[in-house]
């Protein structure tokens, strides 16, 4: 298990698909706080727990004007059809290929397992990792981390 | 990372047992959500065993994204509470949670002398839709890790969700070394 990126650090820049006909690159959120949340698998019941409360608490993280990207090695399509059966107002992006490598580089893969580990990181509007927490990969963190983070932003 | 109920509990908060009760178990759940559905029972049995020990407290949080019937069922358990029936409702939703649409949730009132033009009303026009999201905003901040999440004298309880676990942690709170 390779540890997180911590607090201080200059977020990695990557590109990750959003959609099947659109990217996102992480440098052009810069100006609002963005909170990167790792996660193992699609439908997998834990992470259906965390995306699910996280998707009930967005309006708090909207208070701070945050936007929440969801990151798993699921494609795109699998991606769309988890969050259109989940009704998730959030992204998720697809760390699909080359497999996992923008986990990796924020030491949030499990390399034995082929998927990533359950990690959360908040960013603030500049770009900077302003927190970072390691989860088990079998429970579910809750908001509580992020709001905090959020709030000690101002 | 120790979570912890945020805010505590208060006279907003709907509330069975004294409120100088050596321990309060506050639960968020969702009307629609099964594991809530198993809790249930295990809670009564709980309050029965405790008796004026224990103070129950229940907040709100529908999982709306997976469960399509939570919303309403959480917005009429409010909208019961506003009439002073919160805890009929209560139970009612999970004593029939597969029976949670609209008409269903009318029936409910209806059943409990609660007016049901006036709870039709206040379900279409979101009167307890706030009050609801108050609930999940907090339940954020408490480190609600999904449904139902349990807290002891304010402390996230991250142990089984099976009764002799529950009720031995409880039992700790009540009487500390």
């Amino acid at each position: 298990m390779s540890p997180l990126l911590s607090a201080g650090t200059p977020a990695p820049d990557f590109t990750l698909p959003k959609s099947p006909d659109a990217k996102l690159r992480l440098a052009d959120t810069r100006g609002h706080p963005v909170i990167l949340a790792f996660y193992p698998a699609d439908w997998s019941p834990v992470c259906g727990d965390e995306l699910g409360v996280f998707n009930e608490v967005l309006p708090e993280f909207q208070r701070h004007r945050a936007e929440l990207l969801g990151i798993s090695v699921d494609s795109v399509w699998c991606h769309k059809a988890y969050a259109s059966a989940r009704k998730f107002d959030f992204m998720l992006l697809a760390d699909f290929e080359p497999k996992g490598a923008v986990s990796r580089a924020y030491g949030a893969y499990r390399a034995q397992d082929g998927f990533s580990e359950r990690a959360l990181y908040v960013l603030d509007a500049a770009g900077v990792i302003r927190w970072s927490y390691l989860s088990p990969v079998g429970v579910n963190p809750g908001a509580d981390g992020i709001l905090a983070a959020l709030e000690a932003l101002k | 990372m120790t979570a912890r109920l945020t805010p505590p509990v208060s006279d907003r908060d709907h509330a069975q047992g004294p409120a100088g009760a050596p321990v309060t178990l506050v639960e968020y759940g969702d009307f629609e959500c099964p594991h809530c559905g198993r809790a249930y029972p295990m809670v009564k049995a709980i309050q029965r065993s405790m008796g004026k020990e224990l103070r129950f407290v229940f907040r709100n949080f529908p999982l709306t994204s997976s469960h399509e019937h939570a919303e309403h069922a959480a917005e009429m358990a409010e909208a019961a509470g506003d009439r002073g029936k919160f805890w009929e409702m209560h139970d009612l939703l999970f004593e029939h949670q597969d029976a949670l649409e609209d008409e269903h949730l009318l029936a409910y009132a209806a059943t409990l002398g609660i007016d049901p033009p006036w709870a039709a009303a206040a379900l279409e026009q979101g009167v307890f839709r706030e009050r609801v999201r108050e609930d999940v905003a907090s339940g954020g901040r408490s480190g609600v890790n999904g449904t139902p999440t349990f807290y002891i004298n304010g402390v996230r309880y991250d142990g089984l969700l099976h009764p002799t676990s529950l009720l031995e942690a409880l039992a700790r709170a009540a009487a500390p070394e």
